[in-house]
Order: structure tokens, then C-alpha cells, then sequence
């Protein structure tokens, strides 16, 4: 495969990311998977529920793509670990997006207990994709425990607020060995190509899709932004601000 | 935070130090009263453009003069709750566990006076009336009892949670208030969540209409958010009765100051109000100043806006056509097919009700009218506490 993103060994073609809340149906959200060529859709645990009449992960093909469980309404690495090991047992992937959210005006994770609950699922053998604030040196400790990507956010859950973070998001793409997926906090297209174009190996984004009147087409116009900024970096993006500097006003009376 | 623990029994007045009591006490409401009466053009178009409103916005947003800009309100607060919430409301189903009442409050079927026929299940019956519930769609139950501190126990309500908890992922209680410790116990048992109506927060009124009983303590009723928060309950609900406070601005404001208090001292906490109307109900009591249609949609936009991360939750109280308009504007949560008496939905009108419902629907068809309207009813989103199991993936339905 031509400049797939590799994670823990599995070849992803898309490097857009979709989260699953706020549809108004699951038609809607099957629809938004679709056009938005996603391999990998992450999904509350917590909003499962097979034995109901209409249950999401009916929007949710499996054999397509890759059902990442995630830890959303935990509150510390405890409830997380649980909810990782409920999911495995019950047979879901061993993928996990942890996410440990003990505030619920701004879902803002709690980087002391994600860093203890990615320890202790890294060691048992799951496959860890952590959500966590823009913090560098927090990232590095999550790859060295076992995470397989770091998500650093982008700006607060559901905000649209785009890449309020990339100071330091820069940093981390800088250092990271794993890929980074910047999560939450983008709002349009132009802000994924953004992420792209700054070298992020993938974006999740959910809010600006799941909340759009028209839920299929915004995700398609995601697919295109986030292939198009992968396509300029592939392409050799051009350095800003290099263009006054042939003239070397300072230095050409040397010559 | 440190709270003094108070001894059930003593129940004294006044609310612990560094509690959202507390805050909310020593919050000075005047500015936003004076607002919801006096605001002009000027200040409601200040409150509409901020982009994070005060209570005094809050205050402009009630005034009769933002009563003129309804629509634009509408549009607002309903752009912000699509934005925060999504296309989404949350449905659940109080399940009536005794109308046993000590308490005289002159506005209440289940009130200590009315002659009316008592029921108290018994943990076992409280299970069956679940697995109809569950039968029906629902995960996230609110245990509501009267007050009757002997009847309706302590180790009852433990007892009744202990009974739901390995099935029901959402457990919610609303009944009387209790100390720390008793939430505690609730807590692990597996209930995540309490409803405490204040009723009416202005004192002389409460004090008027809550003749006899436990209930008569506005503190010990106003701190129980905290106590509760201190056990480790998740989610807090407040309300307001509309039609018990003839200022109702007055009264939606200062639910509003204690929800933002809450939020801000139990930052782990969801927080969610109710403002339910009142309904006919035995004993007769007769609204005091009934809100009208307009003005109730008028107090959910004005809450949507002014406290954008707060739960507002939508009951069977209201019409089936006022409750399918109306929850756009900012509900999170509604409730549906509700009966209001214990037993009801094994056997209905074994009971006397508490209040008259007016949405009779179904929980079926009210889950279609909101997929009609383009919105996902959510039946389930917790997955338990005491859950150990997961349903396996395997289990799906073809």
C-alpha cells in the first residue's frame, strides 16, 4: 500500500478518523462512514448495547473497518482498565482509545491517571491509542510505556476551535516516534489539512461531521482536506517566508 | 473540599462552609433580578453577542424585553446545543417505588394529607417494574419515593438499587434528601445519580408551602447536591416547580446560580436542571402564577445560552405537541411513557399518581417523533457500575 499509515503493525489507507456521537441516526452515521473512506471508527463502550431493537454499532461494519472501543465516562485509569477489559472480553477488537475524561463541561483528559491506565493495558497487551492534552513531554511518556499513537488535541472536544494547540502539537510531531492523531477540537476541512500539513499522521474528527446538516457530504469534504494536506507534504510543501531572502540585503556587498 | 459531617437526625440550619451551598448563598442575585425586569434592547443584545453570559445575561435573557426576541433566542440556543450535545436526547423512565409520605407540601399528590391509596414495593416488585421498563428500551431508570423515612428506609433504597444494578446501566434517585454517609451507600450499590428539586428557592415561599415534615429545612434540601457530590455521585439534578414562585425570573435565576455553583465546586459532576410545570394533581392545588407556553420556551433558551454545558431535562409533565417543538431548543434528556405511580406499569392505576402526565405517548413513539425529527433517541450511554460483564459482540443480532 503507497503511504499507509502504519499502526501497531496494521496498514491504514485513510488517515481521516471518525468518532461515532452526536448523529442524529445511525443512517446518518453509516453514511458518514461511507463517504468518508474511514478504516477506523471509535465508539463509546458505553453506548453498545447489541440486545437493543437499534443499537450503533448496527452503523458499524467490523469486516470494513476497524471498531476502536473507547474509554469515554471514565474518570480515572480504574474505570478505564475496566472498560478496556469488558470490551475484551466481550470480544470487541483489543484496540483501545483510551480517553479518561473526569470533567464533563470540557472533556479535558486527566494525563496522571491516562499515563497509569496506558501502563497497565500497554502490559496486557492491547493496543493503546490514548487521547490526551497537547503536552509533549506527556506523549513521550506514553510511547515509552507501549501506546501505539498519541491523540493530542487539537482544542477542546466539540469546540471547533481548530489547532489552538500548535505550539505544541509542532513539538510533538518533532519528537514522536509513534504516529500522532490529532483529536477534537476541528471544526472544518481547512483545519484537518492543517494537522496534515503540519505532519500528523492522522486526524479523528467527529463533532463537525456528526453536526452538520448534511453529515455524509461534510465527511466526504473531511476525506478530501485530509488527503489533500497529506498529498502536500508527500509533495514537498514549499518553506513560508523564504522568499525575500535571495536578495541578502545585508550581505550583498560582499560580492 | 471539607465537609462537616451533620448527623441525619440533627439536620440543623444553615449549609456547610465550602460547599456549593455555600456559593450559591453568598452569591448576590439582585444585579440579575433587577436585569430581568429592567433590560432594555441594549442589554439583551449584549447577552445575546457574549460569548460567555453571566447571570446578569442570563437575567437580560428573561426580561420581558428579550421576550420580543424570541426567535432569534431560538436559533441561538438551538445552534449552541447541537454544537455541545449533538442531534441526540437522552430517554428515561421514573420508576415510582412508594407514594408513602410524611410530608405536608401543599402542591404534591403524594402529600402526608390526601386521602389517597399507599403502595410501597417491595424490592422484588421493583425489579419486575424494571424488566418492563428495560422491556420497553430503557437503561437508565430515576427511583423516585415519597418521603417516609421508616417506610421508605435507608437499607430499602439500598436494597432497591442492589436489585437493578447488575441490569439497569443508569440509576438515578429522587427521594428525600440524605447525609453523606447514606449516599455513600447508595453510591456503591451502584446509583450514579440524584435528583433534588429545591422546589422553590426563595424562602419565604418554600416555608409557605411546605407545611410539615423533613422538608420544611431549605438548607439541609439545598446542601444535599453537595453531600451527594461528596459520596461520589456523578450526576446532580436541580429544579424548580413553575407555578410555586409568582416571580418565576427570580426563580429560574437562582437555580441557574446554584447549577453554576455546583459545576464549579464539584468539577467531576454533570449538572442538569428541570423546571417542571405544574400539573393537576390530588389535593388541588392550584398554580400560584402559571407560566405560559411562550415564556417557558423563552426560560430553556435563556438556560441553554446562559449555561451551555448543563443537562436540561424535558418530562411528561408537558404536551405531546409542546414537548416535540420544544426540545430542540436545548434538552438533553426527556423522559417517556411515564406512570407516576408505584406499580404502574406492571399494573396502572393500582396507585394514586403523583401528577398527571400530559404525554401519554408511548416510549416508542416518542423515540420516532424525535427520529422523525432528525434526532437520535439514546436509550443507553453508561455502561454500569456494577456491571462485570460485557454483552458479548458476538451476541449481535444478524
Amino acid at each position: 500500500m503507497q503511504d499507509a499509515l502504519v499502526i501497531a503493525g496494521r496498514e491504514f489507507s485513510s488517515r481521516l478518523f471518525l468518532g461515532t456521537g452526536k448523529f442524529p441516526s445511525n443512517a446518518a452515521l453509516k453514511a458518514a462512514i461511507e463517504s468518508s473512506g474511514t478504516e477506523m471508527v471509535t465508539v463509546a463502550l458505553r453506548r453498545i448495547d447489541v440486545t437493543a431493537d437499534e443499537d450503533i454499532l448496527d452503523a458499524v461494519d467490523p469486516d470494513r473497518v476497524l471498531l476502536l472501543t473507547n474509554t469515554s465516562g471514565a474518570d480515572d485509569a480504574e474505570e478505564a482498565v475496566r472498560l478496556a477489559r469488558l470490551a475484551r472480553s466481550g470480544g470487541y477488537p483489543t484496540w483501545i482509545k483510551l480517553e479518561i475524561t473526569p470533567e464533563p463541561r470540557y472533556l479535558l483528559p486527566d494525563g496522571v491517571e491516562t499515563l497509569k491506565a496506558a501502563e497497565i493495558l500497554c502490559a496486557e497487551g492491547f493496543t493503546v491509542l490514548p487521547y490526551v492534552n497537547a503536552d509533549p513531554v506527556l506523549c513521550k511518556r506514553l510511547e515509552e510505556v507501549g501506546c501505539a499513537t498519541v491523540m493530542p488535541l487539537g482544542s477542546w472536544i466539540g469546540s471547533n476551535q481548530g489547532l489552538r494547540t500548535k505550539a505544541a502539537l509542532e513539538i510533538i510531531i518533532e519528537q514522536s516516534f509513534v504516529p500522532v492523531v490529532v483529536d477534537a477540537g476541528i471544526g472544518a476541512p481547512s483545519q484537518a489539512a492543517e494537522a496534515m500539513e503540519m505532519g500528523a499522521g492522522a486526524v479523528l474528527v467527529n463533532t463537525a461531521i456528526g453536526t452538520a446538516g448534511d453529515p455524509a457530504a461534510m465527511a466526504d469534504a473531511f476525506r478530501m482536506a485530509v488527503v489533500a494536506g497529506r498529498q502536500a507534504v508527500l509533495a514537498g510543501l514549499p518553506g513560508v517566508g523564504r522568499a525575500a531572502e535571495a536578495s541578502s540585503p545585508l550581505t550583498g556587498f560582499l560580492s | 473540599m471539607t465537609v462537616t459531617p451533620v448527623a441525619l437526625d440533627s439536620r440543623p440550619d444553615g449549609v456547610p462552609a465550602h460547599s456549593a451551598a455555600a456559593d450559591f448563598l453568598a452569591t448576590d442575585l439582585s444585579g440579575p433580578r433587577a436585569l430581568a425586569t429592567t433590560a432594555t434592547d441594549v442589554d439583551v443584545d449584549r447577552a445575546l453577542r457574549s460569548g460567555r453570559r453571566s447571570l446578569a445575561d442570563l437575567g437580560a435573557l428573561l426580561s420581558p424585553a428579550a421576550a420580543g426576541r424570541l426567535e432569534e433566542m431560538a436559533e441561538l440556543a438551538h445552534a449552541a446545543s447541537v454544537r455541545r450535545f449533538g442531534r441526540v436526547v437522552r430517554l428515561f423512565a421514573p420508576l415510582y417505588l412508594s407514594n408513602q409520605c410524611v410530608s405536608t407540601c401543599t402542591y404534591c399528590g403524594f402529600s402526608a394529607g390526601n386521602m389517597i391509596a399507599r403502595r410501597t414495593l417491595s424490592p422484588a416488585e421493583v425489579a419486575a417494574e424494571a424488566r418492563t421498563l428495560t422491556g420497553r428500551g430503557f437503561r437508565h431508570l430515576l427511583l423516585v419515593a415519597g418521603e417516609h423515612a421508616r417506610i421508605v428506609s435507608k437499607d430499602y433504597l439500598v436494597d432497591c438499587v442492589s436489585a437493578l444494578a447488575a441490569d439497569v446501566p443508569s440509576i438515578s434517585l429522587e427521594t428525600q434528601v440524605w447525609d453523606t454517609a447514606t449516599y455513600t451507600r447508595l453510591v456503591d450499590a451502584g446509583c450514579e445519580g440524584l435528583v433534588v428539586y429545591q422546589e422553590v428557592y426563595d424562602r419565604d415561599t418554600y416555608a409557605a408551602v411546605h407545611l410539615k415534615g423533613k422538608k420544611r429545612n431549605y438548607d439541609w434540601r439545598l446542601a444535599a447536591p453537595d453531600r451527594a457530590a461528596e459520596a461520589g455521585m456523578r450526576s446532580l439534578s436541580l429544579g424548580a416547580l413553575l407555578g410555586l414562585d409568582p416571580d418565576w425570573r427570580s426563580d429560574v435565576i437562582a437555580l441557574a446560580a446554584h447549577a453554576s455553583a455546583l459545576l464549579r465546586r464539584w468539577w467531576r459532576c454533570e449538572v442538569a436542571v428541570s423546571l417542571p410545570r405544574m400539573r393537576p394533581a390530588a389535593g388541588d392545588f392550584e398554580p400560584v402564577r402559571p407560566v405560559t407556553d411562550r415564556e417557558y420556551v423563552q426560560i430553556l433558551c435563556a438556560l441553554r445560552l446562559a449555561l451551555p454545558d448543563v443537562g436540561i431535562t424535558l418530562s411528561t409533565r408537558e404536551s405531546p405537541a409542546f414537548r416535540d417543538a420544544a426540545f430542540k431548543l436545548g434538552v438533553t434528556q426527556m423522559s417517556a411513557g411515564s406512570q407516576t405511580e408505584p406499580g404502574g406499569y406492571a399494573e396502572p392505576g393500582a396507585a394514586e399518581p403523583q401528577f398527571e402526565v400530559s404525554d401519554t405517548r408511548s416510549p416508542s413513539e416518542v423515540a420516532a417523533a424525535l427520529r422523525a425529527a432528525g434526532y437520535d433517541p439514546v436509550w443507553k450511554d453508561t455502561i454500569g457500575a456494577r456491571v462485570t460483564d460485557a454483552i458479548p459482540m458476538s451476541q449481535r443480532r444478524p
